[in-house]
């Protein structure tokens, strides 16, 4: 599992983490440090924007943005001890929602759990690895609508890589990371990919 | 998958990920919004040869809640009734623009007829066809057994290795019968048909289940599940139709009442597909009891069908091996 990157999800996000293994142009832009230093960065945005947690819903859209909304959370709760991380995160699951579901093989779905109280007059904070086209996450705000009524919805998003072709941003941003469209995005986490990194590879030349 | 025409196509793997899939359309059912935008502008046409309550408003619930389109269509008052062929309907269904057919018809083998035809390029689901396949219920009844019976928590991933499943009554003419024996030996469980000698099917011996001519011998070897199936009297000529002598003695000897209720297991299940003859094959206190499933069987067919459609419905038509692995915990 540690040394070749495993092929967990095929097909989880043909546009941003499809190849199946490391081709040798991949650039390393983030490793485990800095991942773990913008995450705790994110953490202290996110309570100084809602003036605390306690409205604070974070959500996490499978695959990759689940895990990271976990790490966010138990940051969240490190800093203000009234929190419970468990109580913060829920994972959305967008597939049903998406507008090319006729122009990929046929998508596995994954799950959605809300947390207790559902999402009713929270603040719902999107979490997801890398913020691309924007139509993962407009697939994610219909899903929301059908789920309840959140006071806001708010976007963080590990890797923000630009090429938007929605009217959609980030609230929170890990790191910006200019690329061109030929390049692939790769984030991989511990918990799915068992080391935690940020890869460019393909384009260059 | 193209098409899902008969319970013993489906693969282990690709009956595991139906089930998966069936398990996460289920939850979006518990939601005050059931509707999912998913098959938005996708056509689905129910063609029925044949009466039916559940499975037509199964069919038809699952395709409403994904925003598919549904056409319904019953021979009864259309042209069938003129002598329309099905060849002609299927075409008249294909200049409309059908992405899937739902198709139930008298005649074994109509559905694979309809898929290898050329008729219609649509996905073709059998919804059950003469004395032959019926998968979804199949599939239904392995979701229920398996959410039932293989332990606590998410049961996605999960097959039904090592469970003892008993399948009762008139298995000769039960398309229910056929393909839950084949489907459920796919995923792991064993199966014994129960039935008097003249109720079994000639070459029964190839199939991959046990049979037993004694519903109590049958109880006491402890099976998980207990499946009941209906005396299908439309298929036979008169009462018991020469396959048993009265259907007093039929009820005796098959019928599932409260005493063998209480000689099964504790955690046994009891299914039944529908629609039940109170007092034949089941008694109303075996029907009604805490232990049967059978309402939850139907609510569970929205879910699979639900998840058939969206399987068969959603790609791009490409293959859908590459994406087998599961998405996350």
């Amino acid at each position: 599992m540690s040394s070749a990157l495993p092929d967990k999800m095929p097909d989880a996000r043909p546009d941003e983490t499809s190849s199946d293994q490391q081709p040798a142009d991949a650039t390393v832009v983030l490793g485990g440090q800095e991942i773990s230093r913008a995450l705790t960065r994110i953490a202290h945005e996110i309570l100084e924007r809602n003036k605390g947690g306690s409205d604070v819903v974070l959500l996490g859209i499978p695959t990759r943005g689940l895990p990271l909304a976990r790490r966010l959370a138990a940051k969240l709760a490190a800093v203000e001890p009234t929190l419970q991380a468990a109580d913060l995160v829920g994972s959305l699951d967008v597939t049903m929602y998406r507008d090319d579901l006729a122009h990929h093989p046929t998508r596995t779905i994954g799950s959605t759990d809300l947390p207790g109280d559902g999402l009713d007059g929270k603040v719902v904070v999107l979490v997801d690895d890398v913020l691309f086209s924007g139509r993962t996450i407009r697939a994610a705000l219909d899903a929301i609508s059908d789920l309840g009524r959140p006071r806001a919805v708010q976007l963080a998003a590990l890797v923000d890589r630009g090429h938007r072709e929605l009217p959609i941003r980030a609230d929170f941003v890990g790191k910006n990371l200019p690329t061109s469209t030929h390049e692939r995005v790769r984030v991989l986490l511990e918990e799915t990919d068992g080391r935690d990194a940020v890869l460019i590879e393909g384009g260059a030349r | 998958m193209k098409h899902l025409l008969s319970a013993a196509d489906l693969s282990h793997k690709q009956a595991v990920r139906i089930l998966d899939t069936a398990g996460q359309m289920a939850a979006t059912q518990a939601r005050e919004i059931k509707k999912l935008p998913t098959l938005r502008g996708r056509t689905v046409v129910n063609l029925f040869f044949e009466d039916s309550t559940r499975t037509r408003i199964s069919f038809e619930t699952a395709a409403k809640r994904l925003s598919a389109d549904v056409i319904n269509f019953s021979a009864k008052g259309s042209s069938v009734s003129k002598g329309e062929s099905l060849k002609d309907t299927a075409l008249t269904l294909q200049a409309m623009g059908a992405d899937a057919v739902v198709i139930r018809h008298h005649a074994s083998g109509a559905p694979h007829t309809l898929a290898h035809s050329g008729w219609t390029h649509g996905a073709v689901v059998n919804a059950g066809d003469g004395m032959h396949q019926h998968p979804t219920q199949a599939l239904l009844d392995a979701y229920t057994l398996r959410r039932h019976l293989t332990g606590a928590g998410d049961p996605s991933g999960r097959d039904l290795a090592g469970l003892r499943v008993a399948i009762v009554g008139d298995v000769l003419h039960s398309r229910v019968a056929r393909s839950n024996v084949q489907l459920l030996h796919t995923l792991g469980a064993d199966v014994t048909l129960v039935a008097p000698p003249t109720l079994v099917p000639v070459g029964v011996d190839a199939w991959p289940a046990e049979v037993s001519y004694d519903l109590d011998a049958a109880i006491d070897t402890k099976p998980d599940a207990i499946m009941m199936l209906r005396v299908q009297r439309e298929r036979m000529s008169s009462a018991g139709g020469g396959f048993f002598p009265s259907p007093l003695e039929y009820t005796r000897n098959y019928g599932l009442d409260a005493r063998r209720l209480a000689a099964m297991p504790e955690h046994a299940i009891v299914l039944h597909p529908g629609p039940m003859n109170r007092g034949l094959e089941i008694s109303a206190e075996a029907a009604d009891s805490p232990r049967a499933v059978i309402v939850e069987q139907v609510a569970n067919g929205v879910a699979v069908r639900m998840a058939v459609l969206y399987l068969l419905l959603s790609g791009s038509g490409a293959t859908t091996e590459t994406n087998e692995t599961k998405v996350d915990a």
